[in-house]
C-alpha cells in the first residue's frame, strides 16, 4: 500500500542531522498532545458552560411542572422525549433487528448487498432532509398533523440503519461453532435463534440501540416539523397531537429576551447532557461485561 | 485451510436457511431503508418540481433569496403560480453550506490525526480509554447543544478575543483578505467552522485511531530497525498504510458537516441571501435555511417558498449523498471494520 519511494540513508528526505530529526520529532509530539487538548478541553468547556447556566437558576418544579408561556417547567418536554424514545426503541428496535438479521444471515449475495447500500446511503441523508420529507408526506398529506407518530416515524428511518449495522456485525461475531455445536446437539431452530445466536450477539445488539436512543434523544432537526411543539402533557395519541421534546425547548427559549425562558433552555441542555452521559456509561459497562466473560478478544 | 473456512462460512449462511418464517419477516424488515430512500426521493422531487420549472439554473447562480409579495394577487410563470417578484438564488447557500464545512475539515482533520497518533503511541491504556471516553461524549453531546453553547459562549469569546487578533495578524492579500476588517459579534462563518469542527473531530480521531492500531507490529519495527525516530516511523511507515482509510474518514466528517442543521443555524447568523465579505460576518447554509424559513415560508400562499425548500433539500441531499458514497468506498477499499458506526458513540 505504501507507494512512497523512500531512501532512509539519504538523511536530507528525513530533515538533516540526528539533532535535528529529534527535534523535530519531539515538536511534532508536544503538537499533537495539544490536539487532545482540542478534544478534552471543548468537551470540559461545553458541559462546564451548560451545567453552571443551568446550576444557577435551577428550581427542582422544573421537573414537576409543564411549560407556561416563557415560564414553568420542562414536564411536558421530559414525558414527550420519553415518548418519542419510548417508539423509537420499539419501532425501530424491531425493524433494525430484524433487518440486521437478514443481512447476516441471507445476505451473502447480491440482494443483500443492495440493501446494505441502501441503508448505508440512507444513514447519509442529512436529519433536515428527513425532516421535511416527513412534514410532506405524513403531516400535510397524510393528514396526520404535527404529531407522535410522524416524528417517530422520521427518527425511525433515521436510525435503523444503524441499528441493522451493528446487529449484522454483532451476529457475524457469534463463532460458527456455537451454531454448529446447537445443531448437533438437535436443538431447534427457533432455539438455536434464540438461546444461542441472539444470546451471544445481545451485547452488540444493546450497543446498537444504545446509539439508536442517544440520537432519539439528542434530535432536533427532523422533529421540529414533525412533532411540532406542545406545552400540555403529551395525549396518548398517535396522530394529531404535538408533543413537546426537550431539544425543542433548548432551541426555542435560549434567544427569548425573558430570563426564566432562558433557564429553561439551559435546563433542558443540562438534562440531555445527563441523559447521554448516563447511555456511555451504560453502553460501556455492557461492553466492559462482555469482555469479562468473552474467549474472544 | 481456506478451503474449510469456507465451508463453515457457507454453512452459517446455510444454517438457518430453512427457518422461513424469521426469514420471510426479516426480509420485509430490511427493505425498509431502500423503501424508504425511493420514497423520500419521489416526494422531494415531486415537491420541488414547480420550484426548479419556475427558479431555472439561476438558483444555483443568482445570490438573492427574494420569497416576492404575498400581499398582491399572484401570477404565474411557464405554468407556475408565483408571488409577484419572487426570486430565489442559492449561491450564497451553497457556498455557506461548502466553506463552512471544508473550514472545519480543515480544522478537524490536523487535529484528528495528531489525536490519534498520540493515543495509540504514547497514551498508557487508561489514559487513552479516558480519550476515547471524552470522544465519546462529544459524538454524543446533541447538536442543539453545541449550537447553543457556540452562539452563547464561544462566539462571543472570539468576536471580543480572538477575531480582532487574526485580523490584525493575517496578511492584507488575495486569500487572506477574507480574514480582515469588520469583526463582527461572533455570528458567522468562522464560528460556524469551528463548532463543526469539534463535532466532526470524534468521527475522523476515532476512525484514525482504531485504523493506526491495525498497522502491522512488525511493519513498523522496519522503521525502528532503520533507525527511523517514532515521528518518523508514522511519517513514512503507518500514515501512508492508512491513507485511504484517512481519507475515507476525512470525507465522511465532510459529510456530516455539509448536513448539520442546529449548531450551524445557531451560530451562523443564518441571514437569510447573506453573502458576508469576509469570515467573521453572519452567513447562512442550505441545512439552516431550511430549518429557519419553512415556518415563514409556509404564508405563502402559492407555495413556491415551500417547493424552494424543498428544492434546496434536494441539492443538500444530492452534495451530501454524493459526498458520503465517496467516503464509504474509500474506507471499504481498506477495512470493512472501519466504518464508523452512529455519530460515533
Amino acid at each position: 500500500m505504501a507507494q512512497t519511494t523512500l531512501d532512509p540513508l539519504n538523511t536530507n528526505l528525513l530533515g538533516g542531522t540526528s539533532a535535528r530529526r529529534k527535534s523535530t520529532a519531539a515538536i511534532i509530539w508536544v503538537l499533537a498532545s495539544l490536539s487532545l487538548v482540542a478534544i478534552v478541553g471543548p468537551a470540559i468547556w461545553i458541559i462546564g458552560s451548560v451545567f453552571g447556566k443551568m446550576m444557577k437558576g435551577w428550581h427542582w418544579s422544573v421537573l414537576t411542572e409543564v411549560g407556561a408561556g416563557l415560564g414553568g417547567g420542562l414536564l411536558n418536554e421530559i414525558i414527550g422525549t420519553l415518548m418519542i424514545v419510548a417508539g423509537v426503541a420499539i419501532i425501530a428496535g424491531s425493524m433494525g433487528i430484524l433487518s440486521g438479521f437478514f443481512l447476516s444471515e441471507y445476505g451473502d449475495g447480491l440482494l443483500g448487498g443492495v440493501l446494505r447500500t441502501a441503508s448505508e446511503v440512507l444513514a447519509g441523508v442529512p436529519s433536515i432532509v428527513l425532516g421535511y420529507v416527513g412534514y410532506v408526506a405524513l403531516v400535510v398529506h397524510f393528514h396526520w398533523g404535527y404529531s407522535l407518530g410522524a416524528g417517530i416515524l422520521v427518527l425511525t428511518v433515521m436510525v435503523v440503519p444503524y441499528i441493522a449495522k451493528t446487529t449484522e456485525i454483532s451476529l457475524k461475531q457469534v463463532p460458527i461453532a456455537y451454531r454448529e455445536g446447537a445443531e448437533a446437539l438437535g436443538m431447534k431452530n427457533s432455539q438455536i435463534l434464540r438461546r444461542i445466536v441472539l444470546k451471544t450477539a445481545l451485547p452488540g445488539i444493546t450497543t446498537g440501540m444504545i446509539i439508536a436512543t442517544a440520537i432519539a434523544v439528542g434530535e432536533t432537526a427532523p422533529l421540529l416539523y414533525t412533532a411540532g411543539y406542545s406545552q400540555s402533557l403529551p395525549a396518548l395519541s398517535f396522530t394529531h397531537h404535538p408533543v413537546g421534546y426537550l431539544t425543542y425547548a433548548v432551541w426555542n427559549f435560549y434567544n427569548q429576551p425573558s430570563v426564566t425562558a432562558q433557564q429553561l433552555s439551559f435546563d433542558a441542555a443540562g438534562i440531555l447532557i445527563i441523559a447521554i452521559i448516563l447511555l456511555i456509561v451504560l453502553s460501556r459497562v455492557i461492553v466492559a461485561m462482555t469482555q469479562k466473560h468473552s474467549e474472544f478478544r | 485451510m481456506n478451503h474449510s473456512i469456507a465451508v463453515r462460512e457457507r454453512s452459517r449462511a446455510t444454517l438457518l436457511k430453512r427457518f422461513f418464517s424469521i426469514k420471510a419477516v426479516s426480509r420485509i424488515a430490511a427493505f425498509l431503508p431502500p423503501a424508504a430512500l425511493v420514497f423520500a426521493t419521489a416526494i422531494l422531487f415531486a415537491e420541488a418540481l414547480p420550484a426548479i420549472k419556475y427558479n431555472g439554473l439561476g438558483f444555483l447562480t443568482h445570490t438573492q433569496w427574494r420569497p416576492g409579495n404575498f400581499y398582491v394577487n399572484p401570477v404565474t410563470t411557464n405554468g407556475v403560480t408565483h408571488p409577484v417578484g419572487a426570486l430565489y438564488g442559492a449561491l450564497p447557500l451553497i457556498l455557506g453550506t461548502l466553506e463552512s464545512s471544508v473550514l472545519a475539515l480543515v480544522i478537524a482533520v490536523p487535529v484528528s490525526i495528531g489525536a490519534a497518533l498520540i493515543i495509540v503511541e504514547k497514551l498508557p491504556d487508561h489514559l487513552s480509554q479516558t480519550v476515547g471516553l471524552f470522544l465519546e461524549v462529544l459524538a454524543g453531546i446533541p447538536s442543539v447543544i453545541f449550537g447553543l453553547w457556540g452562539t452563547l459562549t464561544l462566539g462571543p469569546m472570539l468576536a471580543r478575543d480572538v477575531f480582532p487578533l487574526i485580523s490584525q495578524i493575517v496578511p492584507n492579500i488575495a486569500f487572506f483578505k477574507f480574514f480582515k476588517g469588520n469583526t463582527g459579534h461572533g455570528e458567522g462563518l468562522l464560528t460556524s467552522g469551528i463548532v463543526l469542527a469539534i463535532m466532526v473531530i470524534p468521527i475522523i480521531a476515532s476512525t484514525s485511531r482504531d485504523l493506526l492500531r491495525q498497522v502491522p507490529r512488525l511493519t513498523k519495527e522496519g522503521g525502528a530497525a532503520l533507525g527511523f525516530t517514532d515521528w518518523e516511523t508514522n511519517r513514512w511507515i503507518s500514515l501512508p498504510w492508512i491513507r485511504t482509510g484517512l481519507i475515507g474518514a476525512s470525507v465522511l466528517g465532510l459529510a456530516r458537516a455539509l448536513g448539520e442543521t442546529m449548531a450551524v443555524a445557531m451560530t451562523s447568523g443564518a441571514v437569510l441571501g447573506a453573502n458576508p465579505s469576509n469570515a467573521f460576518l453572519p452567513m447562512t447554509t442550505i441545512a439552516a435555511t431550511i430549518v429557519s424559513q419553512l415556518d415563514s415560508a409556509l404564508t405563502d400562499a402559492t407555495g413556491l417558498a415551500t417547493r424552494t425548500l424543498a428544492e434546496g433539500a434536494l441539492l443538500l441531499t444530492l452534495i451530501a449523498l454524493a459526498t458520503n458514497i465517496a467516503a464509504r468506498l474509500l474506507v471499504r477499499r481498506v477495512s470493512s471494520t472501519a466504518l464508523p458506526v452512529g455519530r460515533g458513540i
